[in-house]
């Protein structure tokens, strides 16, 4: 009975990860490339590794697995959004099909402003800087 | 574990492998090339817990862990990087 369980999650998560390599192979922009390989191949990832918990059973073995799990669960959206991040403030060209763009009128490419929309007034204006992170975005 | 489905996900890992490896190398920007790294990462992690299940040897988690950490901290310092301004057009 484990055994149907572990083959249904090593399947489930190898096609996950086949399906987030083949999206970033043929998606045409660099966010719809992370939309298809973050989400899905944390996921395949996250399977493979409940399969491995299951199929030892032992308690080493499965507390290992969930860190696994919960580490990736941690890093893969921060990993994604700082790429995310930096990739459009470098100023990567979208998809020509793009229809919303909303970052376009809070980015100042020339200061590397980036305006929240609810600001009171110029001279109270976040406080320019290059780092990532310090940033109210 | 049943050697068929150990060799079928051998497979479609290593199918995963080359299409990310491809874009690894083809991909316009460098945020692509990234983007690629991460998931090539992620890929490995899957591999070595198959590798773990196929062999029985339960100690492979722990590089399994190590690879996730180091493709985290290799994506927050190539991100840092090009938001610093590292070369733009490759």
């Amino acid at each position: 009975m484990s055994e149907i369980i572990v083959a249904i999650m090593l399947l489930g998560g190898a096609s996950f990860m086949l399906l987030a390599a083949i999206g970033i192979l043929r998606l045409p922009d660099l966010p719809t490339r992370m939309h298809a390989s973050t989400k899905a191949g944390a996921m395949g990832a996250m399977f493979t590794m409940a399969g491995v918990a299951i199929y030892f059973g032992d308690g080493v073995v499965v507390a290992r697995a969930i860190a696994i799990i919960i580490f990736i669960l941690i890093t893969a959206p921060i990993a994604a959004h700082v790429i995310g991040r930096a990739g459009y403030f470098m100023g990567t060209p979208l998809w020509e099909g793009t229809v919303k763009d909303e970052l376009r009128d809070q980015y100042d490419e020339e200061t590397h402003k980036l305006y929240s929309g609810f600001e009171p007034g110029p001279e109270s204006m976040i406080p320019p800087d290059n780092g990532g992170g310090k940033r109210k975005d | 574990m049943n050697p068929l489905i150990i060799n079928i996900v051998y497979m479609m890992l290593s199918a995963a492998l080359l299409f990310a490896f491809i874009r690894l190398t083809r991909g316009p920007s460098l945020a692509d090339r990234v983007v690629a790294l991460e998931l090539i990462a992620s890929i490995v992690v899957g591999y070595v817990g198959v590798y773990a299940i196929s062999t029985g040897v339960s100690s492979m988690l722990d590089v399994a862990i190590v690879i996730a950490l180091t493709a985290f901290l290799a994506a927050i310092g190539f991100a840092r990087f090009l938001e610093r301004g590292g070369r733009r057009d490759e």
